[in-house]
């Protein structure tokens, strides 16, 4: 484990096919998930290894010249450096993608099959609404509220007119 | 090749020296509106009500009404 993160750190995968022997039970496979990895996250600015890992001869001498004084790059190595150590630039990984698109239609979608649900519901599943919502019913119960002078500041018994018996203009 | 530095200081302090004597202004803008525009009202509404209630004369028109239960209409 420790001999694993001490290579990871010189941004080596040669350890993928090594083994690691443990207290002498046999060798365990370091599993590929289990190695520090790359990822483009603006969050975390400095993955844990570099992007190209096997780098081919042109790279392998340009990363020698990094090794000496960096003003004797040209402005093309370095951009070429750059592209070794990290796959997207910020502004590249910050770029919208066209997801929400298909995340509303998802959306929207779905509640229209939820309405489709609700309305079979209504047909064929709930019975009849009980009599308090018949309109001789209702009558009674408006005049009951009216009677009992429910709210009768700012609410409901403000807006009727007494006297005249009708609602207030 | 070469770009500018990037402002690296002071952006929360930017941040809020532009924007709380907004959030604040804001509150107390939203507290008045609530307190003139309702507390006011509603405070005068009670006002005008009691000021030409009288308790009796409402009884009695509940109890014709017939909705007590302890004193029922005049007539039974």
């Amino acid at each position: 484990m420790l001999a694993a993160r001490a290579i990871g750190l010189l941004g080596k995968r040669a350890i993928s096919t090594s083994v690691c022997v443990r207290g002498g039970h046999g060798v365990a496979k370091v599993e590929d998930y289990a190695l520090p990895a790359y990822f483009d996250r603006r969050e975390n600015p400095l993955p844990d290894i570099q992007f190209v890992q096997e780098l081919n001869a042109d790279q392998v001498s340009l990363k020698e010249k990094e090794k000496g004084s960096w003003a004797t790059l040209s402005n093309d190595e370095k951009i070429a450096l750059y592209r070794i150590s990290f796959n997207q630039s910020f502004a590249e990984m910050n770029q919208g993608t066209q997801e929400w698109k298909s995340v509303v239609a998802g959306m929207l979608f779905f509640i229209g099959m939820t309405g489709l649900v609700v309305l079979w519901q209504r047909k064929f599943v709930y019975g009849d609404v009980p009599p308090t919502f018949q309109p001789e019913f209702q009558e009674k119960q408006l005049q009951r509220i009216l009677d009992m002078r429910m709210n009768p500041v700012e609410g409901f018994a403000s807006k009727w007119d007494y006297e005249n018996k009708q609602w207030k203009k | 090749m070469s770009l500018q530095k990037p402002v690296m200081r002071n952006l929360l302090g930017k941040r809020l020296r532009f924007h709380l004597p907004i959030a604040f202004a804001l509150s107390i803008v939203a507290a008045a509106a609530f307190k003139y525009g309702v507390t006011e009202p509603r405070k005068q509404a009670y006002a005008d009500f009691y000021k030409q209630y009288d308790a009796v004369k409402e009884f009695d028109a509940m109890r014709e009404a017939g909705i007590f239960e302890s004193v029922r209409p005049s007539g039974e």
